[in-house]
């Protein structure tokens, strides 16, 4: 892994990006409703919409509503939400820790349950744990997000008290939310895992292991563990990236104060700069979170060699 | 008293379509320092009963159903997990024939030949690492140093045989199983290897079992051979005997297509007409009479077990071979 190859990594982002800005540009202006109508109001007369439109820059030529938005963006300006004037990225870094520290949450809980899971079913495999573990997958895999949120809710805080409802005010808000947000990916994880590591216990080089008299433990932790997680990761990077889009329903169930329950709002009100910007800034992560995937194969798997 | 006694081992593999009978009840002995030969066709089942020896057989599908093998005078197959695992690598040790997926591709062939050390011989990392390097030098991997911090990939089949052999030497075995690579590695190379391997065991004084498809190798290097055919030991007594006078049409077909150095090796020797019979439906008579011409009536019904022909010498066949 070359310094020049990040570099190169982190240079390739600017067109994705600028792709990327164009699509959803032009996606919130093709949705029906006008956000002046919107903002003015039901009772506005026409000239107090033209006004607002006006306001907005919505009057200008979208080619150039494009260009500008563009040019402000290499400034480090995302324009201004059209609800409440203030700026975008303020917005934007008001509710994304909240997003960050779910969705953290939420894969680490993922790959800890996840991995543990599938190693131990792997390793015993068609046990009692085995059957059981990958039923409970099964339906993990099976459960809609905002299903299984009011689930939780429904057991946990609301009949047995444990953990509050809705909120961010403390780390126990956020367990009912990552769990939420977490179950689908655990599930996907478990069974990679478990799969990868049925694969990789039956090859050459872990008889060769056994045939030293190392103990089953070593050979499991030394020898099978590293080359089963390499296509894990793969997985759990790709499952960071759902997670993304999975915290708009997991922060709505549980009133959790994200970017996602923002893109929602801001999509009902037509609030192009901040769809825009979030958007954007979660494009951002995910091109982030393949690079550091790529990172860590390589630091796994001495094979893979990036230049 | 022999170092190895092998007797009536049976493998067998349980697969959808049937039971596979790889190794059905082989017997042999295998006296300190001495070197023994396991010679057939490919899927005669050499592998499979080597890998019995230190219970590195997968189960499922693979299951050894029957058998002894005594090693110092006690039952591998009724030790303990513990009990195996220390004879494994330490008293025993394996050569597989498989040189490019034999060792973990993420791990340097340092860390690959220093665990057995670390495990068997108590050596902590600096003095494991000393003995790694004298391990290379021994095995004839240039530039030690450098190359022990190396991943397999980087290697050559051939190189990665030689870490294999490395690795298995690392513990002063009493017993050596050396199963020869028949892919990734030319026949020049494999001559190389098995100088190798020979001129260190006669000078540890360890004893090999030789698993070979080559029986002018066995000729030269061996003292004793083993001739298998469909799970069974057919023929096997002292090299020099059973190569001068080979009793079985199926050894006899073997000489006389032994490949030489000076020509290129077919990719699998294939030395009589026929195929191997199916191991799932093994026919109740000689495994051996589809393809055998010396064949009379009662090689369909009856099959032939291992009787004396010579001294030391002895065979599964019904014919009375004139010499
Ligand atoms: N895991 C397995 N499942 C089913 N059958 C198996 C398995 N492993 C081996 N066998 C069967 O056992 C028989 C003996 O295999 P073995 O590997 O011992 O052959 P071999 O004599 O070593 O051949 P080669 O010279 O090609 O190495 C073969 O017919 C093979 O199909
Ligand atoms: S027993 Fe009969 S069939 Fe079998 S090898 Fe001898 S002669 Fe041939
Ligand atoms: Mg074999």
């Amino acid at each position: 892994m070359s310094g020049q190859y990040i570099i190169r990594r982190l240079l390739i982002m600017i067109p994705v990006l600028l792709g990327i800005s164009l699509i959803i540009f032009t996606i919130v202006r093709v949705i029906p409703g006008d956000p002046a109508v919107v903002l003015a109001g039901p009772h506005a007369t026409k000239d107090v919409v033209d006004q607002v439109r006006v306001q907005l820059g919505l009057d200008k030529h979208p080619v150039k509503q494009y260009l500008l938005f563009i040019g402000n963006i290499f400034k480090g300006d995302l324009g201004n939400s059209n609800r409440t004037g203030l700026p975008v990225t303020k917005e934007i870094m008001a509710r994304f820790p909240n997003t960050l520290i779910l969705a953290f949450a939420s894969i680490l809980v993922a790959t800890i349950f996840g991995v543990t899971t599938g190693i131990i079913a792997g390793v015993k495999q068609n046990s009692k744990f085995d059957y059981l573990s990958m039923l409970v997958a099964l339906f993990g895999l099976s459960m809609p997000v905002f299903w299984l949120g009011l689930m939780l809710m429904l057991l946990f805080s609301i009949k047995l008290g444990w953990f509050p409802s809705v909120g961010a005010e403390s780390f126990k808000h956020l367990v009912l939310p990552a769990i939420t947000l977490g179950a689908n990916s655990t599930a996907i994880i478990a069974r990679m895992t478990r799969s990868s590591m049925l694969e990789v216990i039956r090859l050459d080089y872990i008889r060769t292991a056994r045939a030293k008299g190392l103990s089953e433990k070593v050979v499991i932790s030394r020898h099978a563990l590293k080359n089963a997680l390499i296509p894990v990761v793969t997985v759990i990077g790709l499952q960071t990236g759902t997670l993304l889009g999975g915290a708009v329903l997991t922060e709505i169930v549980f009133a959790w104060p994200g970017i996602g329950r923002l893109l929602v709002e801001a999509i009902l009100s037509r609030d192009y700069p901040i769809v825009q910007g979030v958007v954007l800034v979660v494009a951002t992560m995910f091109i982030f979170v393949n690079l550091i995937v790529d990172i860590l194969y390589s630091v796994l798997d001495p094979r893979i060699r990036y230049h | 008293m022999s170092l190895l006694q092998v007797r009536d081992l049976k493998t067998y593999f349980y697969t959808d379509a049937g039971v596979v009978r790889a190794v059905d009840g082989v017997s042999y002995d295998l006296k300190e320092g001495e070197t023994l030969g396991l010679v057939g066709e490919s899927g005669c089942g050499k592998s499979v009963s080597a890998l019995s020896i230190l219970r590195l057989i997968a189960n499922p599908p693979g299951k050894i159903v029957g058998g002894e093998i005594f090693f110092e005078g006690k039952d591998l197959l009724k030790i303990s997990e513990k009990e195996i695992r220390n004879i494994r690598g330490n008293h025993i040790a394996m050569i597989f024939q498989e040189p490019m997926t034999s060792l973990n591709p993420v791990l340097t062939i340092g860390l690959q030949i220093g665990e057995a050390l670390e495990l068997h011989r108590n050596m902590n990392k600096k003095e494991a690492r000393e003995e790694i390097l004298r391990l290379l030098r021994m095995v004839g991997i240039p530039d030690p140093e450098r190359r022990i911090g190396d991943y397999p990939h980087q290697f050559s089949g051939g190189m990665r045989q030689r870490v294999m052999i490395a690795m298995a030497l690392s513990c002063n075995p009493k017993l050596l199983i050396a199963d020869e690579p028949t892919t990734a590695v030319d026949v020049t190379i494999q001559a190389q290897l098995l100088e190798v391997v020979k001129e260190l065991t006669s000078r540890l004084g360890t004893a090999v079992m030789l698993i070979t498809h080559n029986l002018g190798v066995v000729a030269r290097h061996v003292n004793r051979m083993a001739v298998m055919y469909a799970g069974r030991i057919i023929e096997q007594g002292p090299a020099a005997e059973v190569y001068a006078h080979p009793w079985h049409p199926y050894t006899i077909g073997l000489l006389a297509s032994v490949p030489r150095l000076d020509k290129p090796r077919k990719e699998r020797l294939v030395p009589i007409d026929g195929q191997p019979p199916n191991l799932i439906l093994l026919p109740p008579g000689c495994s051996f009479m589809p393809r055998c011409s010396y064949r009379m009536e009662i090689c369909s019904k009856e099959r032939p077990e291992l009787r004396p022909v010579g001294d030391g010498h002895f065979t599964a066949c019904w014919a009375n071979m004139e010499r």
